[in-house]
């Protein structure tokens, strides 16, 4: 028990200063950006028709003219307090933004991370375990292609199909326009979430079922599997190969939660669907460097987090790790 | 059984060659690509123009072949950039161990930590976006995974019996790097470089298509598909699929390449 | 008496790949011929890369996938064709494998042995078994990872011998085991041919196959060199095959000084 207490440590240590360094990078990226956030925002010929004192004021707000150093110091000192600052664009605190945003976006997350994670194993643990013939092939061929498909470009295909062609599904926004977030029902964000959840779940597929097939593969190989099928074993699939397969599978779905946070900025875009992705598009589009600045340090703890569970849970499922420090 | 490494060298020949011929006749076309004609604008795909035209009477044939070379052109650039990022800090970080390994491990974790398609557009705007942007991002993002590799493969080879009878025997260690390391490590290198570009090229065009990336006048996929957006409701169905379809078709000869090479170069598939 | 197990000019083969694009088939087993009676322990000794564990994959019929057998083998006088093999294997049929690679990682040996059984009857017999290899009943909460090199080893041949099998083909069962526990080992590939069992005893170690084995098979780049009773070339008598002859001249103890 100790031990393990003693490893959670070390990870969030090791977590806290990977996202010391995130927000350093983030930060002397942006600061490094040629982009003028006055102009990009409000416009050449508009800065030209106001008296300098409204400049001053307006590059004071989009603070230009503070030094970097005296910047990131002041943000990471209020970061630690747990303010973000203020979204420039949205005028509300980073952390109220990215909280709403979050909210929209994150049934879209789990439910593709789920589906894809799900559907993907399973796909994998039958090619891996029928190699070489039609299954293995179909399915095989089958997550190159979406392998290889821009995610942005499908998410173009099906709105085509489904809401210009067949016109069942709306073309985006998940608010109708003049309604307000809390007079849509459940259903109508529903039937706004379908084709974005459909495209980030396939997008987030072949790569799961790929590496699932070959984790398979490996393990029908193993010596272990040989030595079933030499006793006369029935069901080494549901005994011998899941198991085994499981393990490797659970940390790369834990560890693919910045993949699947990727995907949904472009499906976002696609689809206007109002959550996180859209926001850090708009963010860096409009020069708001304290909402982008938020977006990149969350979404990086986020995935730190999925690491980190993928590690303690490897912990707990693996006998070679929780037996093994039970004895040290 | 088939012979799979001869299927292979035909794949790669034909890849060479459609190669050849998307970026030369891309580069050839680059003119007709922008070349706007307001007496033809929004034909569907027919005779002449085989991928249909635009609302400014463009040839969308000629936009995606000129589209597809600059992916292609920024493709093979980003992938060997990052390969060489990560054959230098992989060997690195194995060679000197010690801080250096620990900082490029974490390095490793910090680039791994932040999706791709933020970092991109992160270093896209430090770089002011265009062609050097996403370049710059591309490159900047995917040398992890090939470091990791490089760095495991290194860690291993330094056990090798033969080089360790090597080095007693008082080879220098740049002709040991040269004449020992670099032939191992070079099939693992080359297929990683290939691995990485479907993902490079793909992630140029997502990050183009977002506005981070190459201009609205350059016919980039990634404008392309854009500009298809407005025209969705419309029923200009030509302007997304067939561009679209040419991108993918790309992205998965090289997807294709790769499986294979890696198939072949692996030990435990090489002889099936 | 009878054979229970044998097995006439057996070959298996690969298709390898050679320098260039060009692919060749690559024998690992040429003309292998064999008998093994009930009660017997026969030997099967060559030197590493001779094909050995592919003869006992053969056996079983469980050979990789790209590998390709020809010639016949016979079980109890009848072909033994891969539906009769799958019938018998883990029940007349049992193999000892190499080591602990061969347990799955993530089950305890309890679980392993009793293949997902857990009527009283398989419980009751798994517990004997391990007790008569000198193993407590705590060993079989125990993951492979926690079992040391000998302990594994008995647990396999546990897993053997759990069935009363006819036919046990034991694959190098000894490397990596000081030489007691190799004895002990080879004392029970003894004992469970006394009980009527034929036993294939498959290793790169001569002087080790002498000391437990009724009959020797020498195998020399996958084919059958000479087929003899132990205990003549114990004595070195009546070796009329040279690659035997100069065998058994290599062997510390027959050496002229």
């Amino acid at each position: 028990m100790k031990h393990r207490l003693q490893f959670t440590a070390k990870k969030l240590v090791r977590m806290a200063l990977l996202l010391l360094g995130v927000s350093l990078t983030a930060f002397l990226l942006m600061d490094a950006s040629p982009l003028d956030p006055l102009r990009t925002n409000i416009g050449q010929a508009a800065l030209g028709t106001m008296s300098p004192e409204q400049v001053a004021r307006l590059e004071d707000y989009w603070g230009v003219n503070t030094p970097a150093a005296e910047r990131y110091l002041g943000w990471l000192s209020s970061a630690l307090r747990g303010d973000l600052g203020v979204s420039l664009l949205y005028r509300q605190p980073v952390l109220t933004v990215i909280g709403q945003r979050l909210a929209v976006s994150v049934w879209l997350l789990v439910f593709a991370w789920a589906l894809s994670g799900a559907l993907g194993l399973a796909l994998g643990v039958l090619a891996g375990s029928r190699r070489g013939r039609w299954p293995d092939r179909l399915i095989r061929g089958t997550c190159l292609i979406l392998y290889s498909t821009p995610s942005f470009w499908l998410a173009l295909v099906l709105l085509m199909i489904f809401s210009v062609w067949l016109r069942v599904l709306p073309i985006g926004l998940s608010v109708p326009i003049g309604g307000t977030a809390d007079s849509v029902t459940l259903l109508e964000r529903l039937h706004h979430a379908v084709l974005p959840a459909l495209t980030l779940s396939v997008a987030g597929l072949p790569g799961v079922a790929l590496h699932t097939r070959e984790k398979t593969a490996d393990v029908m190989d193993s010596d272990y599997v040989l030595f079933s099928r030499a006793r006369g074993e029935r069901g080494i699939l549901r005994r011998h190969v899941v198991p085994n397969v499981l393990l490797p599978a659970m940390t790369l779905q834990f560890a693919s939660v910045g993949e699947i946070i990727g995907s949904s900025v472009l499906v976002e875009q696609v689809f206007s669907y109002p959550g996180l992705g859209q926001a850090a598009v708009s963010a860096g589009l409009g020069g708001d460097m304290p909402l982008l600045l938020g977006i990149t340090v969350i979404t990086a703890a986020l995935v730190f987090g999925g690491n980190l569970t993928a590690d303690l849970l490897y912990g707990v499922l693996d006998p070679r790790i929780r037996r093994g420090a039970a004895k040290g | 059984m088939k012979n799979r490494r001869k299927s292979t060298l035909l794949l790669l020949i034909l890849a060479a060659l459609l190669l050849c011929t998307v970026v030369l006749s891309g580069a050839a076309l680059a003119r007709q690509a922008v070349e706007t004609d307001f007496t033809r604008k929004n034909l569907a795909p027919c005779v002449p123009f085989l991928f249909g035209t635009d609302w400014m009477g463009r040839d969308m044939l000629a936009r995606t072949l000129a589209g597809l070379s600059l992916s292609i052109r920024v493709g093979a650039l980003t992938a060997c950039v990052s390969a060489a990022i990560a054959l230098a800090l992989g060997t690195a970080s194995a060679a000197l161990g010690g801080w250096v390994d620990s900082l490029v491990s974490w390095l490793i974790d910090l680039v791994m930590g932040i999706p791709h398609i933020l970092l991109i557009l992160l270093v896209s705007l430090a770089c002011g976006r265009g062609l050097w942007g996403v370049t710059a991002g591309v490159a900047l993002t995917h040398w992890p995974s090939l470091a990791r590799l490089v760095r495991a493969e290194v860690l291993q080879l330094r056990q090798a019996p033969w080089l360790q009878a090597a080095r007693r025997l008082g080879t220098p260690p740049e002709r040991l790097a040269r004449n020992h390391l670099l032939p191992h490590l070079l099939p693992q290198l080359l297929t990683g470089l290939i691995l990485q570009f479907p993902h490079a090229i793909l992630h140029e065009a997502s990050v183009t298509f977002l506005g981070f990336g190459l201009p609205p006048d350059q016919p980039a996929i990634g404008v392309i598909l854009e500009e298809s957006m407005g025209y969705l409701a419309a029923g200009r169905w030509w302007l997304a699929l067939l561009p679209g379809l040419s991108l993918a078709a790309a992205v998965l000869l090289f997807a294709l390449i790769g499986e294979r090479l890696r198939l072949l170069l692996s030990p435990a598939t090489a002889q099936e | 008496m009878e054979p229970i197990l044998s097995v006439e000019h057996l070959s298996v083969s690969f298709t390898r790949y050679r320098r260039g694009l060009s692919r060749a088939e690559l024998s690992a087993i040429r003309d292998l011929s064999l008998t093994v009676e009930p009660g017997q322990v026969a030997a099967v000794a060559g030197e590493s890369g001779s094909g050995k564990s592919l003869l006992a994959h053969a056996i079983l019929h469980i050979l990789p996938r790209n590998a390709k057998a020809g010639g016949s083998i016979l079980y109890d006088g009848a072909p033994l064709t891969p539906d009769r093999a799958a019938a018998l294997r883990g029940r007349e049929i049992s193999l000892i494998p190499q080591g602990i690679t061969y347990l799955d990682p993530l089950l305890t040996v309890g679980a392993q042995l009793r293949r997902g059984r857990t009527d009283p009857d398989t419980r009751s017999r798994c517990r004997k078994v391990l007790e008569r290899y000198g193993l407590g009943a705590e060993t079989e909460g125990l993951y492979p990872f926690q079992l040391s090199g000998g302990m594994a080893r008995r647990v396999l041949i546990a897993a053997a011998v759990l069935d009363s099998p006819r036919l046990i083909v034991a694959d190098e069962p000894t490397p990596g085991l000081d030489v007691k526990s190799a004895r002990r080992v080879l004392g029970h590939f003894r004992e469970l041919a006394e009980q009527g069992a034929g036993v294939l005893f498959i290793t790169h170690d001569l002087k080790l196959a002498l000391s437990v084995a009724d009959k020797l098979v020498v195998l020399r780049e996958g084919r059958t060199v000479d087929e003899l009773p132990a205990a003549d070339f114990r004595r070195g008598q009546g070796l009329t095959h040279p690659y035997t002859r100069a065998l058994w001249q290599a062997m510390p103890e027959h050496r002229l000084w």
